[in-house]
């Protein structure tokens, strides 16, 4: 089986022919330089080839909560958002806190076959912050882990966060913190601003991050571990990152495509939609954020796409879950925030979605160079096409798409994995 | 005016006035014989309460019977209501019993805005009190009182100067206070222990303060909030006395008040915490006409907001 | 409606017309009544106000007492509050004394369908019980709907549904006093 993509641009820079056999990348050469009647021609003109993208925070809800997604329509839905790998979170039911489970979160993606999961092991047993979980079991399992987080919940205890970010050491581990002080946030709704006062929701005030940030940092650069920061939301954040890389500090963090789009604002609605853990900030912190993922303070984009059935999420605010999905929305999101404002070229966008994520993940087989004898793992965008959402047309079993209603420009218009056309023309191939 | 009332930011300055008039007119009613008229005769006004509140209810049942209207009463509390799904049956349920209005309280800030703007249901919507949000129509009752006192019961209330006082941070009562004040004219100081009040309040409309005994001798009216005794276990203050000491209202601050100076509270008091009963009982007083001032008001806002076609107000109206 | 529709408004009746009308609606009241014993006027906002306040000046003229006069909104009684949107109220006056027993004079400006003095009979009978209730009106205007007449007309002008009868009072519209007609719905 062999495809051929022509003339497709590099990353936006020179446009290039490449033919696939089975699952690799086996010649590159120069716009309508290659032939091949043997295999499926993609005409690729005016779009964009990206390495696959991957994603280090996706809620799959599978095992537990098959109501609001299933590996296979997570899967999917990654598929149609370009995506070649995803990493699931470990606050399912069960959690996958042991080697039983994120084998078998493991081995649903491998049948699934759209894209590669990478089960992200929980910290503490049952995420309840108490005890470590087998985290070396989980390493050596077929999953293979290497992120481990309580995503969901904040490793709040300094003595566990300790011990935790020393142990993964004896495996080339990261740990993944939700940085939220439960005390500074307890029934808390959303940012802490003088909205939230005339709103009349708790405020979850921008601090509650910052100084879960800062203590990690510190904490990280004692014991010499990794830290990965997940969905960093503040200015403040951003601060605190960057006199840590100045201070080379092994530390990475991740935004969320919602968290450089959005604003606090959106809660004026009280459309449950817009709740968010962390929440929508300001729009300084948004601005600030933007100009963090360009500068590379801020490594990565992730998704933290968290489905939610429509009871959860249409009544009063209070009441309703935390989240957003966001796998379908993310190249789109993320190229119209960065790449319409000049922020980022193409080939930043393949770095903050695809290349960094891979590295962090540590993933042989996604992120790497597009080139000869790499694994055709491949995203093809088209940067011009304009289009509304609509949260009701999706793949995920959910359909709390904040982005709904809005006008987003450039799409995900093919997706190649491990050789694969997973989606062509906007089709999934399920 | 427009459809519903959800924040007293729904209502205009001319809206406000308007209300107050009309409120001012219906007050008339409780002095006949027949203490009730046809105004709403066959419409279906449904009080929604997710939480207690006896008073409110009372007051909006005592209003919507003056006016002729069907009562229905819709205790939700202590039922499994707690989960949004509810809030939109239950809005289906009285869209098909054909209500006209609800009057909702409910313990979620934004419960009310929800129910106006879903398309669950036609009705009007009041808001009777949303969590820690607002309560529009109980801002409506504390202006009509201080405008009645210090205003002829005529007019705005342009160059009046309100403390409100205590737990800000929880206070829909302030929060819709702060707004109606500002907009009929007055000006809202809002005074409290900085723990109790809410970030960005230096934004808000109006001044605020943490002394009491600062604020006191220059204003016209002081609305005392009661502060539950919950606060205290959360760090908000340290002592009930202590907070007594520097917020609570008592003979000897009274007495450096303006001699014309209000004292309100939206009840139910905490007598010799926030008020003393020597002050809740003084002449300075008009914590009890405030409820009488509460049934015209709410049969205003209800024979304004129901009494006609569901179209604004008219041009032969004002 | 105002100074543009005058243009082609037809005049009625003239000031000097109006004060002539109410003198002898004040003398037509005493006469019926014999006397101005228990008489109590009651304007209907906004133009019967000014109306019953100068009838009964001319009675206590005539009679040297002061004849109670109030006023009697009767916007929270009609009948066709949900077809407009709603109005505010005007103000209700019950004079000292109130209305029991009393023989209640109920003033208009213009007498047409007759839903006006139906709801102000609803309104008076929620407020008290009149020995009798008698309708003085400035111009009758005919088109009744309801089985409802003028006890006392200051004129009777025959008109067609279509055109609208325009009152101006020097109290209520700027010292301006007219009544004309002009086509047009009201």
């Amino acid at each position: 089986m062999k495809i051929l993509l022509k003339n497709g641009s590099l990353k936006g820079e020179k446009n290039v022919d490449l033919l696939i056999e089975n699952d690799k990348i086996i010649k590159i050469g120069p716009a309508k330089s290659i032939t091949d009647v043997n295999a499926e021609v993609i005409d690729l003109s005016g779009l964009i080839i990206l390495p696959g993208l991957v994603d280090l925070h996706t809620h799959l809800r599978e095992p537990g909560r098959e109501d609001a997604e299933t590996i296979a329509t997570g899967s999917a839905a990654a598929a149609r958002g370009g995506f070649t790998a995803v990493h699931a979170m470990a606050n399912t039911l069960p959690v996958a806190d042991t080697a039983g489970v994120v084998e078998q979160v493991w081995n649903l993606g491998k049948n699934v076959g759209l894209v590669d999961v990478y089960p992200i092991g929980a910290v503490t047993v049952g995420l309840k912050g108490e005890k470590l979980a087998e985290l070396s079991a989980m390493a050596d399992s077929n999953a293979r882990v290497r992120i481990f987080s309580d995503d969901g919940f904040c490793v709040s205890d300094p003595v566990l966060m300790r011990r935790a970010l020393e142990y993964v050491k004896a495996f080339d581990g990261v740990i993944a913190q939700h940085a939220q002080d439960p005390r500074l946030t307890q029934n808390a709704q959303m940012n802490e601003s003088e909205l939230s006062g005339k709103l009349g929701l708790i405020g979850w005030p921008a601090i509650a991050e910052e100084a879960i940030v800062a203590r990690d940092v510190l904490l990280t650069e004692h014991v010499k571990s990794k830290l990965h920061i997940c969905h960093a939301s503040t200015a403040g954040t951003v601060e605190i990152l960057r006199w840590a890389k100045d201070k080379k500090v092994n530390v990475t963090a991740e935004v969320t495509p919602h968290h450089l789009f959005l604003n606090q604002t959106s809660c004026e609605s009280y459309n449950a939609n817009f709740k968010v853990n962390p929440p929508l900030r300001t729009n300084k912190d948004v601005e600030e954020l933007r100009k963090a993922l360009a500068q590379g303070i801020i490594d990565v984009v992730a998704t933290d796409h968290a489905p939610h059935p429509i009871e959860d999420k249409e009544g009063e605010w209070q009441s309703a879950a935390f989240g957003m999905t966001g796998l379908e929305t993310a190249l789109s999101v993320v190229a119209t925030a960065m790449i319409d404002t000049k922020l980022m070229n193409w080939a930043d966008i393949a770095r903050v979605m695809s290349e960094r994520p891979a590295e962090i993940g540590q993933l042989a087989d996604h992120g790497r160079p597009i080139a000869e004898n790499e694994i055709a793992n491949l995203c093809i965008v088209d940067p011009e096409m304009t289009w509304k959402v609509d949260a009701q047309d999706t793949h995920s079993l959910s359909t709390n798409n904040p982005f709904h209603e809005m006008t987003l420009k450039s799409k995900v218009v093919h997706t190649i994995f491990r050789g694969k056309l997973t989606m062509k023309n906007g089709q999934v191939k399920k | 005016m427009k459809k519903h009332l959800v924040s007293a930011s729904d209502l205009t300055k001319e809206d406000a006035v308007l209300v107050l008039d009309t409120a001012k007119e219906l007050a008339t009613i409780s002095d006949r014989p027949v203490k009730k008229l046809p105004t709403l005769r066959g419409r279906t006004v449904v009080n929604l309460f997710f939480e207690d509140s006896t008073r409110t209810r009372i007051s909006f049942e005592a209003a919507s019977k003056r006016l002729s209207a069907d009562v229905i009463n819709f205790s939700a509390k202590g039922s499994s209501v707690s989960k949004g799904e509810s809030l939109k049956d239950t809005a289906q349920t009285l869209q098909s019993m054909g209500a006209d209005a609800v009057v909702i309280r409910h313990g979620s800030s934004g419960a009310p805005h929800l129910l106006a703007t879903r398309n669950w249901i036609d009705a009007v919507v009041i808001n009777a009190g949303d969590g820690t949000h607002e309560h529009p129509t109980q801002a409506l009752l504390d202006a009509y009182t201080i405008r009645k006192h210090l205003r002829k019961n005529e007019g705005d209330l342009s160059g009046i100067k309100v403390a409100i006082v205590g737990d800000i941070l929880h206070s829909r009562v302030a929060r819709s206070n702060a707004i109606l004040l500002k907009t009929l004219g007055a000006t809202p100081i809002m005074v409290a222990p900085p723990t109790l009040l809410p970030v960005g309040i230096e934004n808000w409309n109006g001044e605020y303060s943490y002394n009491l005994d600062d604020v006191l001798p220059k204003v016209d009216a002081v609305m005392m909030l009661r502060v539950q005794q919950e606060r205290m276990n959360d760090a908000y203050f340290p002592t009930a006395r202590e907070y007594s000491r520097n917020f609570g209202l008592n003979a000897q601050r009274l007495k450096r008040m303006q001699e014309h100076a209000l004292v309100l509270h939206p009840g139910p008091m905490n007598r010799g915490m926030e008020i003393t009963a020597e002050v809740a009982d003084s002449k300075n007083s008009v914590v009890i006409e405030q409820v009488a001032n509460g049934v015209s008001v709410r049969m205003a806002v209800l024979y304004l907001l129901l009494g006609g076609s569901n179209s604004e107000m008219g041009e032969n109206s004002l | 409606m105002g100074a543009n529709s005058r243009n082609s408004a037809r005049v009625v009746l003239e000031s000097s017309d109006i004060s002539r009308a109410l003198t002898r609606i004040a003398h037509e009241i005493l006469e019926n009544n014999k006397g101005s014993k228990n008489l109590v006027l009651l304007g209907i906002p906004s133009r019967g106000v000014p109306l019953a306040n100068r009838i009964a000046e001319k009675i206590s003229e005539f009679e040297k007492v002061n004849i109670p006069v109030g006023s009697l909104d009767i916007t929270m009684y009609r009948d066709d509050l949900r077809l407009k949107p709603p109005r505010a109220l005007a103000k209700t006056e019950i004079p000292e004394g109130g209305i029991d027993h009393k023989v209640v004079v109920l003033v208009d400006d213009v007498l047409f369908s007759g839903r006006t003095i139906r709801a102000a009979l609803d309104a008076l009978n929620d407020i008290g019980r009149p020995a009798m209730v008698q309708v003085a009106v400035l111009i009758d205007r005919g088109h009744r709907e309801l089985p409802i007449r003028a006890d006392y007309v200051g004129k009777n002008i025959p008109t067609s549904r279509n055109e609208s009868v325009q009152v101006l009072l020097a109290d209520t519209d700027n010292n301006e006093e007219i009544v004309t007609i002009s086509a047009g719905q009201q």
